[in-house]
C-alpha cells in the first residue's frame, strides 16, 4: 500500500474519562463520534464508512445517522481500532469510501449497555484453559512472563519501574485517572493478583471512548484540523489461547505487525519521535520495543529502569500515562491512537518538542492480535 | 483442588477422544503421517500442513514446567493462591494445567523442574489432566 495518501482529520475522546454513570456503551460511542465530527467540522451526512468492534456498524451507523458505503466490524479485541485504520485507509485509496469514522466506546467499569462476555465450555479456551483457573487477563495475560523473566535474568524490579515511569508521564496529564507519584517499592508492595503480578502492574478499569476520522491527505488540506498523516500499517493475529503462542518471550503477532508498518513508511527506528505500546499490563512495553525491533531481545526492561522512555528520555514511551495510569476501558487501543495524534498534531499535554513521526502499537485479547500504526505531519 | 464448580470443558465432535482418553488416565495427543509434527489442542487435520493424514498417540505424560502465575484472587473451584500453569510435554507441545501435589509458592514452583501427569476425575464424563513433581 503506497504510504502517506490518508490522514486523520478528526480525533476526539469522549467528553469525560473515568466513571461515566450517564451513559451507555453505545452512547459513549456516539459522544466520541460527535466529538470526532466537531473537530473537523462534519456531519453524519458527511461520514460514509464507519468501523468499530464491541458494537457491530450497523448498530452505530443507524444510532448515528450514518448511510456507509464501507463498512469493517473487526473485533479482535483491544488493537482492532489500528487495524480499523489500517482497513479505512486502504478503503479510502480503493475508493470505498472517502470519509472514514472509527469508533469506540465501553462502559467498561459502570458496565451499562455492556453485557459481561463469557467463555463458551465449547470453545478451545473453554475446554482446554477455563477448567485450569484463569480469571479474565490479570490472571493469563502474565502466565508468559516468568519465562520472559528466566530466559533473559529480568528482575520484578525491573518491570515495577515500567510503572512508576509511566505514572511519571501521567502526572503531566490533568485527564489522566491516577497522577500521584509512585515508586518501585509501592509496586512491589500492593496487593498480589497473580505472582509476580501486582495491582499497580495491571491496567485501571474505566469507562470512555474515542474516535477518528480519515479522508485522503489530498482532501485533509480542506479541513480546519492539522493533518496526521498514515505513513505505515500493519496486522497480524497469532493464537486465542496464551498457553499456545509459539514461544513466551516474542510475541509473533507483534514481530509481524511492527515490522510490515515500519517497511511500509520506509523509515528507521531512529527516525521515530514518540512511541505508543499499548500496556494492558507492565511487561507490553517490554516485549513490544523487542518485537517492533527498538532493541535487541531481553534488553527492553533495563533500558525502560534505564529512564530512556521517562520524560527527558530519549524515546518517550506511552505519555499519557497508559492503561497503567491514564485509561483502560478494556479495548485500550483507541486511547494510545489518541495521544499519537495529540503528539503529532502538537497537542498533547505532555508534549514531545517537533515529534514529527508516531509510532502506535496494539494488542488484542492476550497477545493473541496486533495492529500498529505509524503517523507523520509531514507532506506528502 | 478438586472443589466443586472449576468450570468444565464440553467436548466437541473434534475432541471428544482427548475427553475420553483422560478418563482412562491416557493423556492423547495427535501426530501427522505426512509431516510427523505432533501437536494439540485436538483438531481433525495437521496445523502445519492441513493433512487429515493423522492419527493418535499417547504421551508419556512426562513434562516440564514452561511458565505459571500464582493466582490470588478468588475463582470457583479454587482456593487462593494457586498456580496457573503451562508445562511443556516430552513429545513437544504445551498445555494449560495445574501443579498438585507441591505447596504453590515461588520457591516450590522452579521453572524446568520435572512434571508428570495425573488425572482428576471432576464428574462421570469428564477428567482433568494435573501435573505434580516428577517421583524418581
Amino acid at each position: 500500500m503506497p504510504h502517506n495518501t490518508v490522514a486523520v482529520v478528526g480525533a476526539a475522546e469522549t467528553t469525560d474519562l473515568g466513571v461515566i454513570t450517564n451513559l451507555s456503551q453505545i452512547g459513549l460511542h456516539a459522544d466520541a463520534a460527535i466529538n470526532a465530527m466537531k473537530d473537523c467540522g462534519l456531519k453524519p451526512k458527511d461520514i460514509d464508512g464507519i468501523a468499530c468492534a464491541n458494537e457491530t456498524p450497523v448498530q452505530l451507523a443507524h444510532y448515528l445517522g450514518i448511510t456507509p458505503t464501507w463498512v469493517d466490524g473487526t473485533a479482535v479485541g483491544g488493537c482492532s481500532f489500528m487495524i480499523h485504520v489500517r482497513h479505512a485507509a486502504a478503503a479510502i485509496e480503493a475508493g470505498l469510501a472517502k470519509t472514514i469514522l472509527v469508533t469506540h466506546g465501553e462502559s467498561g467499569k459502570s458496565r451499562i449497555g455492556n453485557p459481561a462476555r463469557s467463555v463458551h465450555p465449547q470453545s478451545l479456551n473453554g475446554q482446554f484453559e477455563q477448567p485450569f483457573g484463569p480469571m479474565g487477563p490479570p490472571s493469563m495475560f502474565t502466565i508468559p512472563v516468568l519465562r520472559y523473566m528466566k530466559t533473559f535474568g529480568v528482575t520484578e524490579e525491573q518491570i515495577a519501574q515500567v510503572c512508576v515511569v509511566q505514572r511519571e508521564w501521567a502526572a503531566k496529564n490533568p485527564r489522566a485517572t491516577f497522577k500521584t507519584p509512585i515508586t518501585t517499592d509501592d509496586v512491589l508492595n500492593s496487593r498480589m493478583i497473580a505472582w509476580p503480578f501486582r495491582l499497580l502492574m495491571c491496567c485501571l478499569v474505566t469507562d470512555g471512548g474515542g474516535a477518528l476520522i480519515l479522508t485522503s491527505a489530498e482532501r485533509a488540506k480542506d479541513f480546519p484540523t492539522k493533518p496526521v498523516y498514515i505513513l505505515g500499517t500493519g496486522e497480524s493475529v497469532e493464537t486465542p489461547m496464551v498457553s499456545q503462542m509459539e514461544d513466551f518471550t516474542t510475541s509473533r503477532a507483534f514481530r509481524v505487525a511492527g515490522p510490515t508498518a515500519f517497511k511500509e513508511a520506509g523509515i528507521k527506528h531512529s527516525d521515530v519521535d514518540h512511541l505508543m505500546i499499548y500496556d494492558a499490563f507492565a511487561h507490553l512495553p517490554i516485549y513490544g520495543l523487542e518485537d517492533l525491533g527498538f532493541l535487541p531481545r531481553g534488553e527492553a526492561a533495563a533500558f525502560i529502569a534505564g529512564r530512556n522512555t521517562a520524560p527527558g528520555g530519549k524515546l518517550p514511551l506511552n505519555t499519557n500515562g497508559g492503561g497503567l495510569s491514564y485509561m483502560h476501558s478494556g479495548m485500550y487501543g483507541m486511547y494510545a491512537l489518541q495521544e499519537s495524534v495529540r503528539q503529532i498534531r502538537g497537542t498533547a499535554a505532555a508534549q514531545v518538542p517537533g515529534a514529527k513521526v508516531s509510532v502506535c502499537h496494539g494488542v488484542g485479547g492476550m497477545f493473541a492480535a496486533s495492529g500498529t500504526i505509524i503517523f507523520s505531519n509531514q507532506a506528502p | 483442588m478438586a472443589t466443586p464448580g472449576r468450570a468444565l470443558p464440553q467436548p466437541t465432535p473434534e475432541t471428544q477422544f482427548f475427553w475420553d482418553g483422560t478418563k482412562e488416565n491416557k493423556l492423547l495427543l495427535q501426530r501427522c503421517g505426512d509431516c510427523s509434527k505432533t501437536y494439540f489442542p485436538p483438531r481433525p487435520f495437521c496445523p502445519v500442513c492441513a493433512s487429515k493424514n493423522v492419527s493418535v498417540l499417547q504421551a508419556s505424560g512426562k513434562a516440564t514446567l514452561y511458565s505459571y502465575v500464582i493466582h490470588h484472587r478468588p475463582v470457583p473451584g479454587f482456593t487462593p493462591p494457586y498456580a496457573i500453569a503451562v508445562v511443556e510435554l516430552a513429545e513437544g507441545p504445551r498445555m494449560m494445567t495445574n501443579i498438585v501435589e507441591c505447596p504453590q509458592t515461588p520457591e516450590a514452583l522452579q521453572l524446568d523442574m520435572k512434571l508428570e501427569v495425573v488425572f482428576e476425575p471432576q464428574n462421570d464424563s469428564i477428567t482433568l489432566p494435573l501435573f505434580r513433581p516428577a517421583k524418581g
